[in-house]
């Protein structure tokens, strides 16, 4: 069991930035994301997209903000489960909460924040004939690269035209035995460098293109041994162990909508004028996953909700404690690992 | 001075809104759409408007825009679900007098 502070549920720019806050406060945190890495949306869509609206960086790459906050938070060391979708929450007789993922893996904390955005990032499934049956038990589709030791040595079709398409069609490329990447159109939406990368390992035989083209069915009764791939209104036959698919995600709200917490309009509604904690005692929610009256969906407002909500969970873990604001100019930030940041002290001089 | 132009919105549930657009507020058709909340929160726009997720799928009814698209909206549309031939992305489609009595429907989800 991973015990912690705050159990966050979410590794997207607030979910991050509540790392940084609690720390402030010297309370630990472990984050939850259903996704292989962290940041989120930001991540997830649009890592080469700049931002201009975050204070003080007149233009920020989303990858590099990313980058910046997990800088930013090393400092307090939280723990991560990536990956791994946050299922069911337990409240104790302690009033600490179990939260527990689908693979089982289990976190205890004094206090949850929800910062899943949208929801969780689900993989967009092509319409296929019995694809469920082959998505279970390692039967042979897979929506995400979570260990590429999984593919050495193994046959492997890729189906997509964006940046994931590409980069796991090249880093696989090096793994596996053979790499057929298929796409609908003979052009890709992922940046330049993979695509002339992809064309590369194309001509030196590492990668196989199928283009204009679509995996249209099975084959195999225990698990896929080939697919069957529609190219110019023919059919051809492809031996696989894996298809890869990767259409993108989609958000859904998904298990934290049974929680018994009250959703408006795929949101969870959080008293906004206090602490942005849900109906239920100790949860919180933060970010573009709640609503309130006035709600702005705006990185910058989950970073001020994530302050308030880390004060607010100190007050719950440290009852009748007084706390202080304090200024990280003045009494310096203090890492959970033995490090120290403060600012130079002025040397004062006597006029003579 | 701008004028708002006028334009029939077709729900996921097969209602149609009649809107008023400005035209002069820098907005898409997929923002209109959000605005007057035609789809659920959370469905439409995910990306944000940068042609990345293909959630705002419309269908031009009429003639009044021409089906022309982007390359990223062609590049998207080739990786989205329930296209049709004349499937646009909202957010590729900013708001200007040219739409008056412009017709969509909003695609279903992707």
């Amino acid at each position: 069991m991973i015990e912690t502070d705050i159990v966050i549920i979410g590794a997207g720019p607030t979910g991050l930035f509540a790392v940084f806050e609690a720390g402030l406060l010297q309370m630990k945190c472990h984050i939850i994301d259903a996704l292989p890495q962290p940041g989120g949306q930001l991540a997830e869509l649009y890592p080469k997209k700049p931002i201009f609206d975050i204070p003080g960086y007149p233009e920020v790459l989303a990858g590099d903000l990313v980058n910046n906050l997990m800088e930013q938070i090393k400092q307090f060391q939280p723990g991560f489960t990536l990956g791994e979708t946050a299922e069911t929450i337990d409240k104790l007789e302690d009033d600490t909460f179990v939260v527990t993922t689908k693979e089982g893996t289990k976190h205890k904390a004094k206090a949850v924040a929800i910062a899943g955005g949208l929801g969780t990032f689900e993989p967009r499934k092509p319409v296929l004939k019995d694809i469920e049956f082959y998505e279970l038990e390692d039967r042979g589709v897979d929506y995400f690269v979570k260990d590429p030791e999984k593919y050495r040595d193994k046959n492997i079709v890729i189906a997509g035209g964006g940046d994931s398409a590409l980069d796991w069609s090249v880093f696989l490329s090096n793994v596996a035995k053979s790499v057929t990447l298929v796409h609908r159109r003979n052009e890709f939406r992922g940046a330049l460098d993979s695509v002339e990368k992809v064309k590369e390992l194309k001509d030196v035989g590492k990668i196989k293109l199928i283009t204009p083209a679509e995996v249209v069915g099975f084959n195999g009764s225990e698990r896929i041994t080939a697919v069957d791939i529609e190219i110019n209104g023919a059919r051809m036959n492809v031996e696989c162990d894996y298809f890869i698919p990767l259409f993108g995600l989609t958000p859904k709200l998904g298990p934290i909508a049974d929680w018994g917490l009250e959703i408006e309009k795929n949101a969870i509604k959080v008293n906004n004028a206090l602490d942005y904690q849900t109906n239920i005692d100790g949860i919180y929610a933060i970010g573009d996953v709640n609503t309130y009256p006035g709600k702005l969906k705006l990185i910058l407002c989950g970073f001020h909700e994530a302050t308030l909500m880390c004060q607010s969970v100190y007050n719950r873990i440290n009852p009748g404690k007084r706390y202080v604001l304090k200024y990280t100019t003045v009494s310096g930030v203090d890492g959970f690992d033995g490090t120290r940041k403060e600012a130079e002290k002025a040397v004062v001089k006597a006029i003579e | 001075m701008a004028q708002d132009v006028n334009i029939k919105i077709t729900d996921r549930n097969g209602v149609t809104h009649e809107v008023l657009a400005p035209t002069d507020m820098n907005m898409n058709l997929m923002e209109l759409i959000r605005s007057y909340e035609l789809a659920e929160e959370g469905t439409l726009g995910i990306c944000g408007g940068m042609a990345m997720c293909a959630s705002c799928q419309v269908y031009i009814l009429n003639d009044v825009v021409p089906i022309d698209r982007n390359p990223d909206e062609e590049a998207m549309l080739d990786e989205a679900y329930h296209v049709q031939p004349n499937s646009r992305l909202g957010c590729q489609i900013p708001i200007t007098e040219n739409l008056e009595g412009l017709a969509i429907q909003i695609a279903l989800e992707q």
